[in-house]
């Protein structure tokens, strides 16, 4: 069986900083899930950018599925496409090994926001099958929850990333430059870097390694 | 961030170093020529593909692209 899941994302920041923070967004407090990162393929094809990447992340799981998988690590590939001229990035990941017991494939679009300038929207689809007889529907629905989980934590993980790479963004107005304007846009920087930690830090604290 | 293999951690790195450069300050502003950093991904890729034979990852399911084919997984269809 498949679940399938949909869920839109804003990001508070530009698609240029979004495509530019989506290769650094590891590590971050949020990814300790996360153990290896490698480019395994890149080429420039018609003024777009495909990459593909392998990750490796740890796999916890319940005790009930012990049985079906062994490996405590799991291997990720993610396909990408950069499209710098119509500002969108496509990225599409999914699971090697184990795909019998769980798939999960991930599709993610970012583009500009036509209603909200100066921000990204990020439409995610994900796709969980398994094909064990007799446990399929169980499966599904723990990768289900694992997976909503798992995006949460992408996200604040990805905003801290953005907010540290691009502190100003988020207190940007449009004030005219002053003799004290250097001194508030260092405090903002500072206030934006604070809020963007204070955020990420409650999202990791309440992990659990045993959590499925 | 580490390298599936701990030998290419430090190539991992002088590549990444210069793709995130030749991103922002060359790609994103129009000049989609990716020689810049080609020497270093040729040494980068060739520690990378033996971690990768160590470790029994099959290589034809990683280079397999999906997306933008028939093989991509498409939303279930919405009643009409």
């Amino acid at each position: 069986m498949t679940r399938f899941y949909e869920h839109t994302t804003i990001f508070n920041y530009t698609w240029d900083q979004v495509a530019q923070g989506f290769w650094k967004r590891y590590p971050n407090p949020n990814s300790k899930h996360v153990l290896s990162e490698d480019t395994v393929c890149r080429n420039v094809r018609s003024g777009r950018l495909f990459s593909t990447r392998l990750l490796s992340k740890t796999n916890p799981i319940p005790k009930w599925a012990e049985r079906f998988i062994t490996s405590k690590h799991v291997h990720i590939i993610e396909e990408s496409i950069v499209d710098p001229v119509n500002k969108v990035l496509i990225t599409y990941t999914r699971n090697l090994g184990y795909t019998k017991v769980m798939s999960v494939t991930e599709k993610v679009v970012y583009r500009q926001s036509d209603e909200q300038p100066g921000k990204t929207v990020a439409v995610r689809s994900a796709w969980i099958d398994s094909q064990i007889r007799g446990f399929s529907r169980a499966i599904c629905a723990f990768g289900y929850e694992r997976f909503k989980k798992n995006c949460n934590k992408m996200v604040g993980g990805f905003n801290y990333v953005l907010a540290n790479m691009f502190p100003l963004q988020s207190t940007v107005t449009t004030t005219h430059a002053t003799i004290t304007a250097t001194s508030k846009l260092k405090d903002a920087a500072i206030n934006a870097s604070a809020l963007a930690k204070s955020k990420a830090v409650p999202i990791y604290a309440s992990l659990h390694p045993n959590q499925s | 961030m580490n390298s599936i293999g701990e030998a290419c951690n430090d190539l991992k790195r002088d590549y990444d170093a210069c793709f995130n450069t030749w991103f922002s300050e060359y790609f994103l502003k129009g000049h989609t020529n990716d020689s810049m950093c080609a020497p270093l991904f040729k040494v980068y890729q060739e520690c990378v593909k033996r971690a990768m034979k160590d470790q029994q990852i099959d290589f034809h399911e990683v280079e397999k692209n999906l997306l933008g084919t028939e093989q991509e997984r498409k939303p279930p269809q919405k009643p009409s």
